[in-house]
C-alpha cells in the first residue's frame, strides 16, 4: 500500500484517535479491495446517520470525543427523526433522544446538517470528474451517472471514515477504466408519450437493475426528448434497489455517454438485450403488489426526498380536485428534505398541499422513522425504490403509479384502476 | 481446502450455508441474528455462532452496520465466508474490531472451495484460512 508520510503520520495517531481510527478502517479496505493507493476526495456525503442502534451511536460519539473534525464538506443523508415535528407524528420520545444525539454527533463532527437523500437537490452540488465519497445508493447512481463525478457506493461508516480522513481507497469507479458500460440496453420502439412521468422512469429503473444487476448499463432508443432531473432520480433509484446499479449511461443524455462508443470506452458492451413495450409494462406492474383498485391506508411520496418541481407538480394534482380534501382514512406524507421545504414555502405551494391535509415530513425517511402508521396494509406511491422495500420493511402491500394517481387514491381513498403506460393504446 | 483472510481471525462452527445473497439490512434481524427475509431460502434461521457460507451481499451498503450491532451483541456468526467480494460485511468486521476489539473474521472462498463447505458440517477455520472438518479429526 503507497502511503503518503501524512497518511503515516495520522496513522501513527499524530492527528489524533479519530484521524488514526478513521485512516485505520479506510486502509484496511483498501487492501481488502485489492487497490494499491489512496485517493483524496473533495466532498462525502453520510448516509450512517440514519441508523438507530447502539453500535451507530458508539462509532460516532467514539469520532466525536476524540477530536474527529471532517477534512472535506461534508453532506448528511437522512437522521431517523423529522427534527422539528417528530412530536406531532407519534415517535416516542425515548426514540427521538436517541435519534437527537446521533444528529448531534454528526454536526460535532462538522458535517453539514442538509438531512437529505437528495443530497444533489441543491446544494453543494458536485461537479462533472470531481472525486467523491457518498453513502446512499440512490444519491451515487445520480452522481456518478448524471453529474459525473466518481464515487463508489460508499458503505455505512467507511462514508464517515472518509469524510474524516479525505482519503479512499483508489478503486471502482474512481478509475476510468471501470466507468466503461458492460451492458447494452436498447429500447425498442420508444414513444414519447409514455414516458411522460417520473413513474414511467422509475418502472424502467427497476427493470435495468434486474437486467443489469451489478454492471454499469448503457441505454439507448430511449424517447426524444430530455428527461428532467427528477426522472432520472427515479430511474437511479429504481436501478438501484432491483440491481446494484452505481453507475449508468444513457446515450445523448448523461456526460459520459455523447454515443455508444464513447459510452463504452471505445469497446462494445460484452452484454446486450432489447427491451420491448412488454416488458417495461410488465416492469411496471410487478412494482405493484396489492390488487387492482385496492383501498390505500397511506400514501408515501419522496422516496428519495421530492424536490420543488415535484412539489409544485403535487400542488397542481391536488387544485384539480377542487375543494376535495384527503380521505379520512389516508396518510397521505409527503418526504423531503428541509431546504426543499422552505423553497416551496417561500413559493407559496405549501400552504394549499398542508390544508389539502398532506403532511410534510422532513429529514427522515419512512423506513428508518416510524411515521407510517403500523396498521397500514396498503400503501400508494409513485416510487419504484418505495414500491421495491416497503414490503420488507413495513410488512405492507404496494399500489404503484404516477403521482397524479397517488393524488387520486388520497382524494378517493382507492388507487384508480390505471394501465401501465406501455400498455395502454 | 484454502480459503484467502479478507479479515484475519480464526473460527469454528456449524456451516449454515445458502445458495442465495443476502442484504444484512431488512434481511437479518440485527437482535437476534435471525433471517427474517421471506424470500431467502434459509428464513427464519439464525446466522449467530455459524460458519455463514454464502455468494456475497447484496442490497443497502447498510450491512455493516448491522454486523457490527451483531457483533457487539454476541449474535454475529462464527465467520462469514463468500464466493464474491462483500465490501459492507468486510467493513462490518474490521469497524467491529477497531471500535469494540472483538470481531469475526471473513473469508473469500474459490469456486471449488464454495461448493465444498457442506450445510451442517462442524469445521475449524485457521488464520490462513485452512479449513479442517471438525468430523475427520482423529485423537
Amino acid at each position: 500500500m503507497k502511503l503518503t508520510a501524512e497518511d503515516r503520520r495520522a496513522l501513527d495517531g499524530e492527528r489524533g484517535e479519530a484521524a488514526r481510527f478513521a485512516l485505520s478502517v479506510v486502509v484496511r479496505m483498501a487492501e481488502a479491495a485489492g487497490a494499491e493507493e489512496l485517493l483524496s476526495i473533495e466532498q462525502a456525503h453520510i448516509d450512517a446517520c440514519a441508523l438507530m442502534s447502539r453500535s451507530s451511536l458508539d462509532l460516532v460519539s467514539h469520532l466525536a470525543e476524540h477530536g474527529g473534525r471532517v477534512r472535506v464538506p461534508t453532506t448528511l443523508s437522512m437522521v431517523s427523526l423529522d427534527l422539528e415535528g417528530w412530536k406531532s407524528l407519534g415517535v416516542s420520545p425515548r426514540f427521538a433522544a436517541t435519534a437527537s444525539r446521533i444528529a448531534q454527533a454528526y454536526l460535532e463532527l462538522g458535517c453539514i446538517p442538509t438531512w437529505t437523500c437528495a443530497p444533489y437537490q441543491g446544494y453543494l452540488t458536485p461537479r462533472f470528474g470531481q472525486q467523491i465519497a457518498w453513502g446512499e445508493s440512490n444519491a451515487v447512481a445520480y452522481a456518478n451517472s448524471v453529474l459525473g463525478a466518481r464515487t463508489n457506493r460508499y458503505p455505512d461508516y467507511l462514508d464517515i471514515c472518509a469524510a474524516i480522513t479525505g482519503r479512499v481507497p483508489y478503486a471502482g469507479l474512481h478509475r476510468t477504466e471501470n466507468r466503461r458500460a458492460t451492458v447494452h440496453v436498447h429500447v425498442e420502439r420508444a414513444r414519447a408519450r409514455d414516458w411522460e412521468t417520473p413513474a414511467a422512469w422509475a418502472a424502467f429503473g427497476s427493470l435495468v437493475g434486474s437486467l443489469a444487476l451489478d454492471g454499469v448499463p448503457v441505454m439507448d432508443g430511449l424517447p426524444a426528448f430530455r428527461p428532467s432531473n427528477d426522472m432520472l432520480k427515479a430511474f437511479g433509484a429504481a436501478a438501484a434497489s432491483s440491481g446494484s446499479i452505481e453507475l449508468f449511461h444513457m446515450v445523448g443524455i448523461t456526460p459520459e455517454a455523447a454515443d455508444l462508443a464513447t459510452a463504452g470506452q471505445g469497446r462494445l458492451p460484452s452484454n446486450a438485450c432489447a427491451v420491448a413495450r412488454r416488458q417495461l409494462a410488465d416492469a411496471w406492474d410487478e412494482l405493484s403488489g396489492a390488487d387492482a383498485g385496492s383501498a390505500v391506508d397511506a400514501v408515501i411520496l419522496g422516496c428519495p426526498h421530492v424536490s420543488y418541481a415535484e412539489f409544485a407538480a403535487l400542488s397542481e394534482a391536488i387544485a384539480r380536485f377542487g375543494a376535495a380534501r384527503i380521505h379520512p382514512n389516508v396518510q397521505f406524507l409527503v418526504f423531503a428534505g428541509a431546504t426543499t421545504v422552505e423553497l416551496a414555502r417561500r413559493g407559496g405551494l405549501l400552504g394549499p398541499i398542508e390544508r389539502w391535509g398532506a403532511r410534510i415530513v422532513r429529514d427522515t425517511c419512512p423506513f428508518h422513522s416510524p411515521v407510517v402508521a403500523p396498521t397500514a396494509r396498503v400503501i400508494a406511491t409513485d416510487s419504484g425504490k418505495c414500491a421495491y422495500y416497503a414490503p420488507g420493511e413495513l410488512d405492507v402491500r404496494v399500489a404503484f403509479g404516477t403521482l397524479d394517481a397517488c393524488v387520486e387514491a388520497g382524494v378517493k381513498g382507492r388507487m384508480p384502476r390505471r394501465e401501465a403506460p406501455w400498455r395502454a393504446r | 481446502m484454502k480459503l484467502r483472510p479478507i479479515v484475519r481471525g480464526t473460527a469454528a462452527g456449524a456451516v449454515l450455508r445458502s445458495d442465495q445473497s443476502v442484504s444484512l439490512w431488512g434481511g437479518v434481524d440485527p437482535a437476534s441474528g435471525t433471517i427474517i427475509d421471506r424470500r431467502h431460502d434459509r428464513h427464519g434461521e439464525s446466522i449467530a455462532g455459524r460458519v455463514f457460507v454464502l455468494p456475497g451481499e447484496k442490497g443497502s451498503s447498510t450491512g455493516s452496520a448491522v454486523l457490527l450491532e451483531l457483533i457487539r451483541i454476541g449474535k454475529a456468526p462464527a465467520a462469514i465466508v463468500t464466493r464474491h467480494p462483500s465490501p459492507a460485511l468486510t467493513l462490518g468486521a474490521i469497524v467491529a474490531e477497531e471500535l469494540y476489539g472483538k470481531s469475526i473474521p471473513v473469508f473469500l472462498a474459490t469456486e471449488a472451495g464454495f461448493r465444498a463447505l457442506r450445510d451442517g458440517e462442524r469445521v475449524d477455520i485457521a488464520e490462513d484460512g485452512e479449513v479442517r472438518r471438525a468430523a475427520a479429526r482423529r485423537p
